[in-house]
């Protein structure tokens, strides 16, 4: 199992009504509806996605997440899932607000620009970090928003959500002390767990 | 073994119309009574033991009861939705028992306008009371008492079809496990209707109707028929897909300066049209056009989608196109969203195909294959549920 699933499987409730926006396969949606007895959703635009979900009996919809979420209601999920699509929406803020809107809990995780490979990428190459986590060049990446740890906390505080969670993992989703001190510096993927400010 | 059969080896092969006598008096959403009835329908594949692979096709407007296979060696086409209903097609016969009947009001073996009426020995015609999609799934739901079958494992349907299907899920929800609504709507649109009015005027308003009462007369009112039915093809198709069948090519390759059907498109409507005046029913072009009308299922819950879905118990899979403009995939969405909001298992898949509203129809990779995907799944279902009643018994 990808210790990323391992850390959301922690943060979702059982029997919590769900939705995962860009749900790939449906594989997150597959093992929190087996080990958390979950209900509710995926949204994913990618046909052969669509195709894999509704092979494993994974609820899907067809839907462009950078159309919105104007058709789900105010507060009608527990939690509402993003992984690893944060960074490819036209409108980051506006979805953060939105999942915020429909969930009562939100948790979203992304690759950190600020990872110290990247930096020294940067600084020493001059050029636009490619790894592991980062495969793409940048004219055919669909990376169109990268950021760090440091920036998504300070759009959280700005759009007035808490964070209640944060796992800072490596490529290999692993965890080190170092990364525990400094996250931003030595950890190349994060795992947040957010609500809106006043929600307890 | 050589095979001898003259269809292709994904063939039901020959079939039968057949038959049921209803005799439960049908109150119709009208008012009326039907004291008895006539259902004809076809049926492909085994019914099993405990009952739990039948699978119920409703046809759209212009259907019937056959749905696959021939009725003739040498018949030249299949039934209209042969596609997809076959030995490893997505409604896979090897597995499922299918059953497809003609709605009542038409015109192909079920009771409708032409059959004769008992009490003044002539047909119905006009007379005939004007059904809804709530009253065809109540008739259909005999043809389920019959085979005894308490649950369908899915309801299947495009179009009209698909209404059916979606009212089936909240009407009778204990006897559905499965609705599939393709290119559907929950109700018509405003511009809807005006296509279906157009469509019943230019019938009504042929000399040769006589208000309904053509039957016993010498002509009918074909010209009429073939005018609502050249409408209703156009928007079947999308603009785009008759760019690509016929552009603006001439029959002759030249202008002629007259009326004759010089653009193939033109020559295309009024064979289409011919050949369905031939074999449809004036009356029940018009009944099934208002049913269309009248279909909205969210009134009897205040205008409320959600609270009608709420009822339903089924699993649903909507599909729409992205070129059907008769429905277009927003309307699919309205039902997506209401399911959503009622927490209902759904999934839904917007196909990109140039075809129009006739895409249901039609052979597009990705509907073909996300369909059997999802029918591969309710075959698994029947068979575990016919597993686990063989093991108590």
């Amino acid at each position: 199992m990808r210790p990323e699933l391992e850390v959301i499987e922690g943060w979702v409730n059982s029997k919590a009504h769900v939705l995962d926006l860009g749900c790939g396969d449906g594989s997150l949606l597959q093992h929190l509806r087996s080990a958390k007895q979950t209900t509710g959703y995926g949204l994913e635009s990618d046909e052969n996605n669509i195709l894999e979900c509704v092979r494993a009996n994974v609820n899907v919809l067809e839907q462009d997440l950078n159309k919105g979420l104007g058709n789900f209601k105010e507060q009608s999920f527990d939690v509402v899932i993003m992984t690893q699509a944060l960074q490819e929406i036209r409108h980051p803020h506006e979805i953060l607000r939105d999942m915020l809107r429909i969930g009562k809990e939100g948790i979203v995780t992304f690759p950190n620009f600020g990872f110290w490979r990247n930096r020294s990428y940067l600084a020493l190459k001059g050029r636009m970090p490619m790894s592991k986590s980062l495969p793409h060049h940048w004219y055919d990446t669909p990376n169109i928003h990268l950021c760090t740890f440091k920036d998504f906390e300070a759009l959280c505080y700005r759009q007035g959500l808490r964070i209640v969670d944060r796992t800072v993992v490596d490529a290999n989703y692993r965890d080190s002390l170092a990364m525990r001190i400094m996250p931003n510096l030595f950890g190349s993927t994060a795992l947040y767990r957010i609500t809106k400010e006043g929600n307890s | 073994m050589q095979n001898t059969s003259p269809f292709p080896e994904n063939s039901v092969g020959l079939v039968k119309s057949q038959s049921l006598r209803v005799d439960t008096a049908i109150k119709l959403q009208c008012g009326q009574n039907l004291s008895h009835y006539d259902l004809a329908y076809e049926t492909y594949g085994t019914l099993n033991d405990s009952k739990s692979n039948a699978v119920l096709i409703c046809h759209a407007l212009s259907g019937n009861q056959h749905a696959a296979g021939y009725h003739h060696v040498d018949d030249k086409r299949p039934g209209w939705w042969d596609l997809c209903i076959g030995p490893g097609k997505a409604i896979d016969t090897n597995h499922l028992f299918v059953v497809c009947p003609n709605n009542i009001g038409g015109c192909h073996g079920s009771v409708g306008p032409t059959t004769l009426n008992i009490e003044t020995s002539h047909p119905y015609g006009p007379d005939f009371p004007i059904v809804t999609v709530k009253d065809w799934v109540h008739s259909q739901a005999q043809l389920a008492d019959h085979f005894d079958i308490l649950q369908w494992a899915a309801v299947v349907g495009g179009s009209l079809g698909g209404m059916q299907a979606l009212q089936w899920a909240i009407d009778l929800p204990h006897r559905i496990r499965h609705a599939l609504v393709i290119a559907s709507a929950p109700k018509l649109s405003a511009q809807n209707i005006a296509f279906n009015e157009i469509a019943r005027q230019a019938i009504m308003s042929d000399p040769d109707f006589h208000n309904g009462h053509y039957y016993g007369e010498r002509s009918y009112p074909k010209r009429g028929l073939i005018l609502a039915r050249m409408l209703g093809h156009v928007t079947y198709l999308s603009d785009h897909a008759m760019r690509l069948k016929f552009g603006r090519e001439l029959k002759k390759g030249h202008l002629s300066f007259d009326y004759d059907a010089e653009f193939q498109v033109e020559s295309y409507l009024r064979y289409q049209g011919e050949i369905f005046s031939e074999n449809f029913d004036a009356n029940t072009y018009l009944l099934m056009t208002k049913a269309l009308d009248y279909f909205d299922p969210a009134a009897e819950y205040n205008g409320n989608l959600v609270g009608a879905v709420s009822q339903a118990l089924c699993k649903f899979m909507v599909i729409s196109f992205t070129t059907d403009w008769r429905f277009a995939p927003n309307r699919s969405e309205e039902i997506v969203n209401a399911l959503l909001q009622a927490k209902k298992t759904v999934s839904y898949a917007k196909i990109d195909a140039p075809q129009g509203h006739d895409s249901f129809l039609l052979d597009i990779p990705r509907y073909k294959n996300l369909f059997s995907a999802y029918m591969a799944n309710i075959i698994l279902e029947a068979n575990k549920l016919n597993q686990e009643k063989r093991n108590a018994s």
